[in-house]
């Protein structure tokens, strides 16, 4: 057996050892029940479920002999069998619970919600939506995803592959051209736990038009605690000259496994940004994927991860250059305490026709505790030879001193170290496009962190 | 001001401390009675600083013999935020940086916690606000300093300011100031002064260390203390001040020598 892969995948080595976990082993078989949708986008998507699931057959659970999950075992799913399709039954929510009131974010101008990956109306807002955006989930949809669901590179890796063997239903958001869209549009992924661990595939595509601007806040939650693997794949086109602000928030319980993956594609002169800031998970990790394919395009990718307790928080980034004139600025930051790890693999590749690229990359790391680990690793791949790259790491504790000057004003010990991790976090958090999300997410750190004295 | 029969809110006898095993302070030994300013002086590196810290409860210190009383009470018996809130306040020689911590929330947060200590609501953003504003004006400080970091890009003199900030909110009974005066052109120093001039009163007490008689110029001290190799040597009226800028130090340890 043979399977064609791409020239930038590395998840995809197969294992035929005596240990291999099939990732049709990972769940219960999938009765991939009629989807309810127009005749054209059922057409496709069944066709893009069937190569995936052809292809899933094949694929085995990624282990530390891979260099790509090297820092992050994925033994612990092996001893869950999650469940498939049994759980899919609709969930009725109310919209006026004080549990989802307080996710609701006031400055966004739409909200789709997903619970247990099932579209829930009556708790999404898309009524008046402005000039030039759609917004729906995959049943809304005309024939507009054809070309762009599930056509960025990296479509075959596993988890990927995974996700689009089970693709049910999607959030898809589309901004017309030269429509500026400054208010966010706010996805909303919930998990609602049922005693059984779930295999969940949320999935979002979003297509900003040239010269068009998007605000987008995409949020994963488990209301309570649950042992769900959630695989969500995000694809993002952003056409010449379009802008893409996004805030993708993972705040999962701390027991559910979350595998993420957020594929763009940048056409000339366009503008991505990422604010993604990591909490949940007992294992979590973190794809994030920027294929630049013009000339002049600008990449910000922000990054906060959040780990405690038993957690192994994973981000993985690569931008591949392609053009001139591109630049990108990376700045991740770990904050680790207990006996928690933090992965930061950062790849940057600038291949000979990339001329003049700028990119800096840094991973700063905050350790709470002695037990906490951080494992970090630039990957620079620079042909070119005309370039401005640079990167760095780096792994600090609390300042004693620091938190000796906020003692000797009256603030006790954790006081001193909570006012700490938030400076240490702010300026992650500051440019996400709602207050209440921020304040939120403080909150949230402040509560998931314990600092030990060193 | 030197007051007959008022509380002694400090008394050191014979104070011993190390450092990762090197003995600093050598049997230091002073009080400080309610609404007196003492002044101390005393060469580079014969543990001023460290007499500060040891004050405020820096771990990195180990006491080894002696007693410090503050207000009656065995001072080393609490935490370095129990000793702020119970009116023990330092002025940093070196104020550190502390990058991402807004000025105005770590201000509210202390005076807050004081506040507390005391059994009072804790004021909000408004009421704050409007307290910080009033105590701005005591060291002529530009409302703008709220919005950035703690001391993060601060000169020299702007961040002596901001520790007489902190000191106008908290209003501690005992104040050390450790070199405030030190790098400050003459108006700053007027303006800290003055600063710290409003906020004495009969009940609370200063402890400037200084290099300089120039401070005790503008903060007239009742008591000049020489500090020497980890102990008070020589203790003098505001003219020892002015003798010491005249002569250094050389002439107290010939004293000495001749008084052993
Ligand atoms: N944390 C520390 N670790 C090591 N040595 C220290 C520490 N703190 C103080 N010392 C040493 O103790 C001695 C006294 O230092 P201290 O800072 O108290 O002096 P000072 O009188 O304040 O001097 P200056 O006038 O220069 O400010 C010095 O020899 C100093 O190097
Ligand atoms: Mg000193």
């Amino acid at each position: 057996m043979t399977i064609q892969v791409s020239t930038d995948l590395d998840l995809q080595s197969v294992d035929h050892s005596a240990h291999a976990v099939y990732l049709s082993d990972l769940c219960e078989r999938l009765d991939l029940d009629q989807l309810a949708l127009g005749a054209e986008t059922a057409a496709l998507v069944q066709s893009l479920r069937d190569r995936a699931s052809a292809l899933a057959q094949e694929l085995t659970l990624p282990t530390t002999r891979q260099e790509e999950w090297r820092f992050t075992d994925l033994a612990p799913l092996r001893q869950i069998k999650f469940a498939g399709s049994a759980w899919r039954q609709r969930v009725l929510a109310n919209p006026d619970s004080e549990a989802f009131k307080n996710l609701i974010l006031p400055e966004a101008v739409a909200r789709l919600v997903f619970v247990n990956n099932c579209y829930m109306p009556e708790l999404s807002a898309i009524a008046n939506l402005p000039t030039g955006l759609a917004i729906s989930s995959l049943a809304g949809q005309g024939g507009a995803i054809a070309g762009y669901l599930g056509q960025q590179p990296g479509a075959e890796e596993v988890f990927t592959t995974l996700n689009t063997a089970h693709l049910t239903e999607a959030a898809v958001i589309r901004v017309q051209r030269h429509q500026v869209i400054e208010s966010p549009v706010h996805l909303l992924f919930i998990s609602s736990p049922v005693p059984a661990s779930r295999l969940v595939s949320p999935r979002c595509l979003v297509v900003a038009e040239p010269s068009s601007s998007l605000t987008l806040v995409e949020e994963y939650l488990t209301l309570g605690t649950g042992t769900d693997l959630i695989n969500a794949v995000t694809e993002i086109w952003l056409q010449e000259n379009a802008q893409v602000n996004h805030t993708r928030i993972q705040r999962h319980s701390q027991t559910d496994f979350h595998i993420g993956k957020t594929a763009v594609s940048q056409a000339r002169d366009s503008r991505y940004t990422c604010h993604a800031v990591s909490l949940g998970g007992r294992i979590s990790r973190h794809n994030l994927k920027v294929h630049s394919t013009g000339q002049q395009t600008e990449t910000t990718l922000n990054g906060l991860t959040v780990a405690a307790g038993e957690q192994l928080a994973d981000t993985h980034s690569a931008i591949g250059f392609s053009q001139p004139h591109c630049t990108s600025h990376q700045l991740h930051k770990c904050i680790v305490s207990d006996r928690a790890r933090g992965v930061f693999n950062g790849k940057v590749s600038v291949p000979k026709a990339a001329q003049l690229t700028d990119a800096s990359q840094l991973n700063r790391n905050l350790l709470l505790s002695p037990k906490a680990r951080i494992d970090t690793k630039p990957q620079l791949e620079i042909v070119a030879d005309n370039v401005k790259c640079s990167h760095g790491a780096t792994v600090s504790q609390l300042e004693a001193e620091e938190v000796f000057y906020l003692q000797s004003r009256g603030l006790d010990y954790q006081s001193a170290c909570n006012l700490l991790v938030e400076g240490f976090a702010v300026e992650m958090l500051e440019q996400i496009p709602s207050a209440t999300l921020r304040r939120t997410l403080s909150q949230l750190i402040l509560s998931q962190i314990r600092t030990e004295p060193a | 001001m030197i007051v007959e029969n008022s509380e002694v809110i400090l008394s050191v006898q014979d104070l011993t401390a190390d450092v990762d095993g090197t003995p600093i302070l050598k049997g230091l030994s002073l009080e400080i009675k309610a609404g007196e300013i003492h002044a101390i002086m005393g060469p580079n590196g014969s543990g001023k600083s460290t007499f500060s810290k040891v004050l405020a409860g820096h771990p990195a210190y180990t006491i080894t013999g002696g007693t410090v009383l503050f207000k009656g009470q065995n001072l080393f018996e609490s935490e370095p935020e129990e000793r702020s809130r119970s009116g023990v306040f330092l002025a940093f020689q070196y104020p550190l940086e502390i990058p991402g911590v807004s000025n105005l929330d770590f201000l509210r947060v202390a005076y807050n916690s004081k506040r507390k200590h005391q059994g009072l609501d804790e004021l909000d953003v408004f009421d704050f606000d409007e307290l910080v504003q009033e105590r701005l004006a005591i060291v002529k400080m530009n409302p703008s300093f709220l919005e950035r970091s703690v001391n993060e890009g601060f000169s020299g003199g702007e961040k002596k300011r901001n520790e007489i900030l902190q000191m106008a909110l908290l209003e501690p009974t005992l104040a050390i100031l450790d070199e405030t005066d030190s790098g400050l052109d003459i108006d700053a120093l007027k303006i800290v002064a003055n600063g710290v001039n409003q906020l004495t009163r009969p009940d609370n007490a200063i402890l400037m260390i200084t290099h300089y008689q120039r401070l005790l110029d503008y903060i007239v001290p009742d008591y000049v203390h020489v500090m020497e190799a980890g102990k008070i040597v020589t203790t003098g009226s505001k003219a020892l001040a002015l003798e010491l800028e005249a002569r250094g130090y050389d002439w107290i340890r010939e004293e000495e020598a001749i008084a052993k």
